[in-house]
């Protein structure tokens, strides 16, 4: 196969993974049976009525995990061409890895540091 | 009792009848249309079709065959799972619908559907409704990239392990639809975990995934599955296949790490508002996701199809790779059914704190130790790299390294116990507990 059919493989896959799970829910609306009331679909919390708006505010520890997770996700993209290189390549590429790695760590080691790693 | 203890051997029984039935069909796919076997595209060609239609009509088959092919092995493993989880809490486990309650899963799916999908009032619908598919969809993909037989696989990638962590997060993005559109809070409160959950164990998942890739020099899967035909990578470089076990056990949402799920807490997490099929297909998408670590741990780690006649008997190399996958699948299932469940501070400190320093470190080690290998060439020669014995020097010289980085690792963890220890010894309103590190 050459390296269109591959992407073509991939293409109908995004296609069919998702149809494959929906049919079984397709099937499961058309034989179940349908009789909704206020009660049944009222909000499954306490037993009481739910009170104020289900959006809040969210802790801003999620945003900060968030912001350190980016850092790291960031630097795989870059380090996965470098690891697939790296038998070919010489000692110049090792140090340049160590450096960039370095410089990520250094931020991971600093948001330890100002405490933004507790969960508090 | 006696009933109890005679289940082993009947499921030993069970596997030798399937492995002599599958031994079987594969000596009838060697006997009979090779060609057609393992090249179905060149068998259309020879019997008169247009090489585009049949180039296309292949593709639509081996898509349609990879995709349901996982699926119909989650309906069995429903039934595994719970009947190992049984002998672990010592009870017999599904044993009345079909012999040994093996139509158990498909009786559960037949009440499924029979079950009123209930739509909470003022759920975000659309987007209510697409989560549970996306779920499945999300490990259904990974499985285009796994090599099953050195002829078969679905799409050989050259971004293979790339491709498995794009589409692996598509996971998170379902949870996360999930628990914002059923307007519940504690659906809510269950997503904002699961997402802060799981992408941190991202991390430390695809660091670990960069040794392989460093050593086989590919991001393809099956590149990876073939630079293993010399030496497995889990005798290589330990640690890395550690990690990654660790970090994808994560990412399935399981004990000790099933914070999004927290019966006790959340009631069910994300998917409380669910019901019907709906509901089964989160439980469909875990049940998978579990068994499709397994299966990138043996592809990675434990050498995928490679084994006595893979390459004269196809199918015997795909026994090798769902046997491979068994083992690491039952291993997850030994770790899920024994351990308690972590605080969700003790989840986050466990990940930065430990695993991600650990996987910076061990890449950073491996490559130093590569550089070093390749440099005194002890490296095996590009024509001997699938031969045993060449691959020894450098796996030895590895597998120090790893057991070196594992002891200092255990030395600092057992100084910041004690260290830790005294601190909580000493009166209250001294010292705190100091981090990690510190």
């Amino acid at each position: 196969m050459n390296v269109l059919s591959e992407w073509a493989f991939i293409g109908l896959f995004f296609v069919l993974a998702p149809l494959l799970p929906a049919l079984p829910i397709v099937l499961g609306v058309a034989l179940a049976p349908r009789k909704p009331n206020a009660i049944k679909t009222a909000t499954y919390e306490c037993g009481l009525e739910t009170v104020g708006d289900t959006w809040v505010q969210f802790k801003v520890q999620y945003y900060i995990y968030g912001l350190i997770f980016l850092v790291f996700d960031v630097e795989m993209v870059l380090l996965f061409p470098w690891a697939v290189a790296y038998r070919q390549l010489d000692m110049f590429a090792f140090v340049a890895g160590l450096i960039f790695i370095f410089l990520l760590t250094d931020a991971l080691f600093y948001a330890w540091a100002k405490k933004a790693l507790e969960w508090g | 009792m006696n009933g109890q203890r005679r289940i082993l051997p009947k499921i030993i029984g069970l596997v030798v009848l399937l492995a002599i039935v599958g031994g079987g069909i594969m000596s009838l796919g060697g006997l009979t249309g090779q060609e057609c076997f393992n090249n179905a595209a060149g068998c259309l060609v020879a019997s008169g079709a247009d090489p585009t239609l049949a180039n296309l009509v292949t593709i639509a088959l081996g898509v349609t065959l990879v995709a349901t092919f996982p699926l119909l092995v989650t309906i069995l493993l429903i039934w595994v799972e719970r009947k190992i989880a049984a002998r672990i809490q010592d009870r017999v486990g599904p044993n009345r619908v079909g012999p040994f309650g093996l139509i158990q899963p498909i009786a559960d799916v037949l009440k499924l559907l029979g079950k009123e999908n209930i739509t909470p009032a003022g759920a975000d619908k659309l987007i209510y409704n697409i989560a549970p598919p996306l779920m499945v969809a999300s490990v259904l993909l990974i499985w285009a990239v796994i090599p099953f037989t050195p002829y078969h696989v679905g799409a050989d990638l050259d971004i293979g392990a790339l491709f498995f962590v794009a589409v692996a997060s598509i996971g998170t993005l379902s949870v996360m639809m999930a628990g914002w559109s059923s307007n519940n809070k504690y659906a809510l409160l269950g997503s904002f975990r699961v997402v802060a959950q799981l992408i941190s164990y991202e991390v430390p998942l695809a660091l670990s995934l960069l040794v392989p890739v460093m050593l086989a020099g590919t991001m393809s899967l099956v590149g990876i599955v073939e630079a293993q035909q010399g030496m497995w990578y889990v005798f290589m470089v330990p640690l890395s296949a550690f990690l990654f076990f660790i970090s994808s056990q994560a990412e399935t949402g399981r004990a000790p790490f099933d914070l999004l799920e927290a019966e006790s807490e959340l009631i069910a997490g994300f998917n409380i508002e669910y019901s019907g099929m709906k509901f089964a297909m989160f439980f469909a998408g875990e049940f998978m996701h579990v068994f499709t670590n397994g299966v990138l741990m043996a592809v990675l780690f434990t050498g995928g199809w490679s084994g006595p006649f893979a390459y004269e008997a196809p199918l015997l190399a795909l026994v090798w790779l769902l046997g491979k996958a068994g083992i690491w699948y039952f291993l997850s299932l030994l770790v899920r059914n024994t351990l308690p469940r972590l605080r969700i501070d003790q989840l986050m400190n466990f990940n930065w704190k430990f695993l991600v320093p650990l996987s910076v470190a061990n890449v950073l080690v491996v490559a130093l130790l590569l550089r070093i290998i390749q440099d005194t060439g002890l490296a095996p020669a590009p024509e001997l790299a699938t031969d045993f014995i060449a691959n020894i020097p450098q796996t030895v010289v590895l597998l120090i390294g790893n057991i070196v980085m594992a002891v200092v690792t255990l030395v600092m963890l057992r100084n910041q116990g004690r260290a830790a220890r005294l601190a909580a010894d000493e009166p209250a309103g001294s010292a705190a507990v100091p981090a990690v590190g510190d």
